[in-house]
């Protein structure tokens, strides 16, 4: 029997999985899916470690919890790429960009000429932009790969297809990390879905994550290895996990041409949809039910408030004050 | 005070609020406790998804206990108006529906050729129609032909924040319509806005962006309704009219004079 049981093999999971093995407590891991990645929905996430870009839409608490992410994905995993994220929008809507420097303060104006110094890429946008230096981002396939070979070097591999609940475990601690697939436990977790796409072409390269602040179809292209892009991503109310609509892949698309032409040429390579599991206030946390500790909502934030949510877990599970502290599940 | 009377029900606040691009759904329930809104705008179509997908989103909504206003936010022509409406009155069980058929893409103006057409269809359906409209007055009229007992003039372009664009305008079709309730809807950046619509005659003010992307929504949602109701109450109490004569406010009759 080990010390802590994890079920999901998610960002969720697999980062608190690493947290505390770090911290030498004994853990295994199941997961429902039969491989990594599988009807999770981190394998469809862009992997931006953004927290002040992130302020557009969330909030402070968010950007706050999301300033260790870089740091704790360096120390865990490959391929954690820290040039900064460009924010652009086209002349007519500078206005959102002077809201999201206010916003996320780490960040200088930037105009056409130097942005085609750093993207040449870009070489077709004309407007505004706000570069925020300090931001890195990662490809989530890879880094969840990673953590999957962390685990392993450390003698934990694994449980595929093994669909268990909570009550079914003989563990000291339980941490139900599953995501969405919790909503029936968990009364007050919705779906927000999120459609992405992944698209390949030579024709433009990117060193950055670029965002574009379109006051309809906002978008953000990560560039990831052997010319592909990851453009996400929609964000709707609804916990429908399959349809990609006609209207979200023609917003997405014209919203990725606006930025650069060349995107008309690429190939789509793949389409994904999927839902994030949140909570009413879109800030993941952690809830108790007997030995149970519910790790979720992490919204579109699984890459950016992992690991400051793992730490928590992991904390609680070591500190019988911090678990009586956690709020109790329904 | 008189309240707010729309379809045959009454409010008591004149501030409506839409319920989108809000960080989150905990901020949009703080911003509609804040202000005390009883009306809230809901837009079906992004949302419409099978099998109660969205019901989470939805029964949040129905959580607050508030007047639901369902939307065809997004509709370009009169037919996808009428059958986003239907879907609206399923899902919400009202048949109040605020309609919107846009003409452009780009500056998201109304089509008030087809805001009549979609009006009428959806009047005699039993719907109780709400029309996004511009100021103009004979499109105003023909939306009452169409069964209308609301007007839903923009202060401005959807979610520019310029205030109020046209006041003659506004104007005119308040002392045109003197009877019909007229609820200013779209393009209000500050409660100032507000206040000016209010000032004007207009019977309530309906905005989302504003509130929705303040630093603090709460906050801004309430000084949205204290500017409501300060321009309720100028309009009420009769403001005092321009003048180009400097009048002082102060009697001077005992006034000492100090020339001796």
């Amino acid at each position: 029997m080990s010390e802590v049981a994890i079920i999901g093999a998610g960002v969720a999971g697999l980062t608190c999985a690493c947290e505390l093995l770090d911290r030498g407590i004994g853990i295994s891991i199941y997961e429902q899916a039969g491989k990594l990645g599988e009807g999770s929905c981190s394998w469809f996430a862009g992997g931006m470690l953004a927290p002040y870009c992130e302020r557009d839409t969330a909030e402070h608490e968010v950007m706050q919890r999301g300033l260790l992410a870089a740091r704790w994905w360096q120390k865990h995993v490959t391929g954690v790429t820290q040039k900064g994220s460009l924010v652009l929008a086209l002349p007519r809507d500078r206005n959102e960009l002077e809201r999201l420097s206010r916003l996320g303060k780490q960040c200088r104006w930037i105009e056409t000429p130097e942005i085609l110094e750093i993207e040449p890429g870009l070489a077709d946008f004309s407007g505004p932009g706000l570069l925020f230096p300090d931001e890195a981002h990662l490809n989530p396939r890879n880094a969840l790969q990673d953590l999957a070979n962390y685990l392993k070097m450390r003698e934990v591999s694994i449980r595929f297809g093994q669909a268990v609940r909570p009550e079914d475990l003989d563990a000291k601690t339980v941490l139900d990390c599953r995501g969405h697939h919790s909503h029936d436990v968990l009364p007050g977790l919705r779906g927000v879905k999120g459609e992405m796409m992944i698209l390949q072409t030579e024709d433009i390269s990117l060193t950055r994550p670029v965002r574009l602040l379109h006051p309809r179809q906002p978008i953000y292209i990560v560039p990831r290895d052997d010319h592909q892009f990851m453009l996400g991503a929609t964000l709707i109310e609804s916990s429908e996990r399959a349809r990609f609509s006609v209207r979200s892949m023609l917003d997405l698309l014209h919203s990725a041409i606006l930025l650069s032409s060349s995107f008309g040429e690429a190939e789509i390579i793949e389409s994904g949809v999927d839902v994030r599991p949140a909570f009413n206030d879109n800030i993941p946390r952690l809830y108790r039910k007997d030995n149970v500790i519910f790790v979720n909502g992490l919204y579109r934030h699984g890459f950016l408030l992992g690991p400051a949510l793992a730490i928590q877990a992991a904390d609680a599970v070591i500190n019988p004050d911090q678990w009586e502290e956690l709020p109790q599940c329904a | 005070m008189t309240m707010l009377e729309l379809y045959g029900r009454s409010f008591e606040n004149r501030m409506l609020l839409g319920t989108a691009r809000y960080p989150s759904p905990s901020k949009l329930a703080e911003a509609v406790q804040a202000s005390n809104t009883e009306i809230v705008t809901v837009s079906l179509r992004r949302e419409a998804g099978g099998s109660h997908a969205g019901e989470k989103f939805w029964n949040l909504i129905k959580s607050l206990n508030v007047t639901i206003l369902p939307n065809t936010a997004g509709c370009y022509s009169a037919r996808e108006a009428v059958t986003t409406a239907q879907m609206a009155r399923e899902c919400f069980q009202t048949d109040w529906i605020k309609l919107e058929v846009i003409g452009d893409s780009e500056s998201l103006h109304p089509d008030t050729a087809g805001l009549v057409e979609a009006a009428r269809i959806l009047d005699a359906e039993g719907f109780r129609v709400f029309p996004y409209t511009t100021e103009d007055l004979v499109v105003a009229e023909k939306l009452l032909h169409a069964g209308c007992e609301v007007l839903m003039p923009w202060g401005a372009p959807i979610g520019t924040a310029r205030g109020l664009n046209n006041e003659y305008g506004l104007r005119a079709l308040r002392s045109r319509f003197d009877t019909i309730p007229i609820i200013v809807d779209a393009g209000i950046g500050l409660p100032s806005h507000a206040a000016r619509a209010m000032e004007l005659g207009s019977d309530a003010v309906l905005l989302n962006t504003a509130v929705a992307r303040a630093e603090d929504p709460a906050r801004m949602a309430e000084a949205f309704a204290e500017g409501i109701r300060a321009g309720r109450n100028a309009y009420l109490a009769g403001p005092m009219q321009p003048s180009d004569m400097p009048r002082t406010s102060t009697s001077l009759i005992d006034k000492a004079d100090l020339r001796e």
